[in-house]
């Protein structure tokens, strides 16, 4: 055992120890970037100084650091993948890429990590890539502080931003992603964090995953996306303290939950939506502690959820606090705020002494009836919600908030 | 017709009815303000007052004053007046004293506390609801001699705007769901001045939940600023034709 430490030792220390640095460009020994990389050595470092690099397809396929001094521009001239990365342990740092090629058969990306693991991508500026940094078979990878912009038009004709496939302990950290079809993207993605990102006015969906397990989702900021964020297929997903804002449209949700199961939302807030919330097929998901204002739809239930908790939330000046589709309800309210409940509170203790029935029945009558929504607020409507309060007929007897907050909770 | 407008409007400030209406409306306005923990709360519970009792105050006062002047007019008519200028007085003084009132009782609370597009639109919206509910008062008031009549007119009249009509929309909305409707409740809302402010307003408030599929069809007619600019015309028109019909009717009619 000894020995293989010792060989390990021997072996580690010839391939570490002369770590030179190539320099490319103005004052370098090489005027290409793919000569250096061809010179260099595992463990070196290129360094590349500030201009334009045309390179067609730049490939690395040595553990090496790959890093721009001054935003140097690497150009794929609108043909060509630009930075493919082939080799383990990888970092790329300070490039500014622009002009992928844009392809229907390969998924070009301005950066794009090919099995390979333990890769940095960090403090890039992508501009007008079709796909923005691509990973496969990627393993505890780092995509950090990159800044990604695409002027995408048509959904078919673009590229995710940080797409991931395959992929495992990846770190999304810190990056701003616009004009992409989705901002982040996630297929077969697990044990992975997100956190601090921002994505906004994406032609899809801010955020975007499929069969992907056991991800944490933290303090990302996703705003003005054409469907918001979905979530589906998945098990054991955490959101944490995200903001979901003005993503506006018939299915254009805050977030979208759709088959999901055994996961945790809390401390997000969800501010002028179409819909806050819209879930479908999902079963044992705790929501708590969420701020739902101004939505037209705080939460949207289907009646194909189920063991939903939907604990100690504000729901402010929704529209609609639930919307459902159906009498079955398997789900728990408690102990929320709503700022549409009128009942007392005789013993003082801050919880309403009557249920809340967060379901109107003109939310009922929309479900049904989408055009109804023009008579929305005039007298005949009020009318019937209020008979409804009194004598519950369309709403689902069993949806309501036994211990509902008499003032708000955070 | 200065003279006229200004006797008018003299006439009706100094009629308590009036004063009580904009006291009324103060009072509310500001309770409506200070009750509720957020004031865009308060704008929503202002919407059912301006939505139903602007237009009711309107119509009701103004059929009763044009009865109550009855003699006032025929002296007019008796000097050397136009009858088109008369009655054109008549109905400036009514909807000038009417919207003022509404002014100072709903617009300078809400200026106060929600002096953004909403409120504005609020304001907005109850000004013309002000003056069309005069014309329409004006209108029942001269094709109807006898007033308990008109007066019943006139109510049955606000029954029809701000209660049955939307009762019927929405019985025909259930009756012909299998249809596309979205295009056609456009129109329809155009019949109603209650139900188009209604909509101008709840675009505003209620953007979030509008946006959806069929909300998004309303949005983009009435949201862009040829729709605004359409609805705004349709309102003048339930001004207008009112105005004009009653001038007709008036310049024949038999005193």
């Amino acid at each position: 055992m000894r020995y293989v430490f010792f060989i390990w030792l021997l072996l580690g220390a010839t391939v570490t120890l002369p770590a030179a640095t190539l320099r490319v460009g103005k004052g370098g020994n090489y005027p290409t970037i793919m000569t250096a990389i061809k010179a260099a050595r595992n463990g070196d470092t290129v360094l590349v100084s500030a201009g334009t690099y045309r390179e067609k397809n730049i490939i690395v396929d040595k553990r090496i650091v790959l890093k721009g001094t001054g935003y140097p521009v690497l150009d794929g001239e609108k043909k060509y993948e630009v930075l493919s990365i082939k080799a383990d342990g990888v970092v790329v740092d300070g490039f500014r890429v622009v002009h992928s090629g844009v392809s229907s058969i390969n998924d070009m990306g301005g950066i794009k990590i090919y099995d390979s693991r333990d890769v940095v991508i960090r403090n890039n500026i992508l501009e007008d890539t079709f796909f923005g940094i691509y990973t496969q078979y990627g393993k505890n990878c780092t995509i950090e502080n990159n800044r990604l912009t695409a002027y995408a038009k048509e959904e078919q004709q673009s590229g995710n931003g940080i797409h991931c496939w395959k992929s495992d302990s990846m770190h999304i950290i810190g990056n701003t992603i616009s004009g992409h079809r989705d901002g982040i993207y996630f297929e077969f993605v697990t044990n992975s964090v997100i956190r601090r990102n921002t994505s906004f006015r994406n032609i899809r969906y801010g955020l975007h995953f499929m069969f992907s397990h056991n991800d944490t989702y933290l303090a990302n900021h996703f705003e003005r996306n054409g469907a918001g964020v979905a979530v589906m297929y998945s098990h054991g997903v955490k959101m944490y303290q995200n903001t979901f804002e003005e993503n506006w449209g018939d299915a254009a949700y805050g977030l979208l939950l759709k088959e999901i199961s055994d996961s945790h939302i809390e401390g997000n807030t969800f501010i002028k939506n179409t819909s806050g919330i819209y879930l479908e097929g999902a079963s044992r998901i705790r929501v708590v502690k969420n701020q739902f204002r101004n939505n037209g739809w705080g939460l949207k239930i289907q009646a194909s959820c189920m063991d939903i908790e939907v604990a100690r939330n504000n729901f402010i000046g929704n529209t609609f606090d639930v919307g459902t589709n159906g009498s079955l309800v398997l789900n728990t309210f408690n102990g929320n705020y709503w700022d549409k409940y009128d009942g007392y509170d005789l013993n003082k203790d801050q919880v309403g002494d009557v249920p809340y029935r967060p379901v109107s029945m003109y939310s009922m009558i929309v479900e049904k009836n989408p055009p109804a929504m023009l008579l929305f607020r005039s007298f005949i409507t009020s009318l019937l919600d209020k008979t409804e309060k009194v004598f519950p007929s369309l709403t689902p007897e069993g949806l309501k908030d036994n211990r509902p907050m008499m003032k708000k909770l955070f | 017709m200065k003279k006229i407008i200004k006797y008018v409007m003299a006439d009706i400030l100094r009629n308590r009815i009036v004063l009580v209406y904009l006291f009324f409306l103060l009072v509310a306005s500001f309770s409506v303000f200070s009750l509720e923990d957020n004031s865009s709360k308060g704008l929503l519970s202002l919407l059912n007052i301006v939505l139903l009792v602007v237009p009711l105050i309107s119509i009701i006062f103004s059929t009763i004053y044009v009865y109550n002047s009855a003699e006032f007019i025929e002296l007019l008519v008796s000097q050397p007046l136009k009858r088109r200028t008369i009655w054109i007085s008549l109905f400036v003084g009514l909807a000038g004293s009417l919207s003022l009132a509404f002014f100072v009782g709903v617009g300078i609370p809400v200026l106060l506390y929600e002096a953004n597009l909403t409120g504005m639109m609020m304001i907005g919206v109850g000004l013309l609801l002000s003056i069309i509910f005069v014309a329409i008062a004006m209108l029942a008031a001269v094709r109807t001699r006898d007033k308990a009549k008109g007066i019943g007119v006139a109510i049955m009249l606000w029954v029809y705007f701000s209660i049955l009509f939307d009762g019927l929309v929405l019985f025909l909305l259930f009756q012909l769901a299998d249809y596309p409707l979205e295009k056609a409740m456009v129109g329809i809302s155009a019949l109603n001045p209650i139900d188009l402010s209604r909509i101008l307003i709840l675009l505003q408030l209620d953007v979030s939940a509008m946006m959806g599929y069929t909300g998004a069809i309303f949005k983009d007619f009435f949201g862009t600023t040829s729709g605004m600019v359409i609805s705004l015309s349709v309102l003048l028109a339930w001004i207008l034709l009112p105005v004009w019909l009653s001038v007709r009717n008036f310049n024949r009619k038999d005193l």
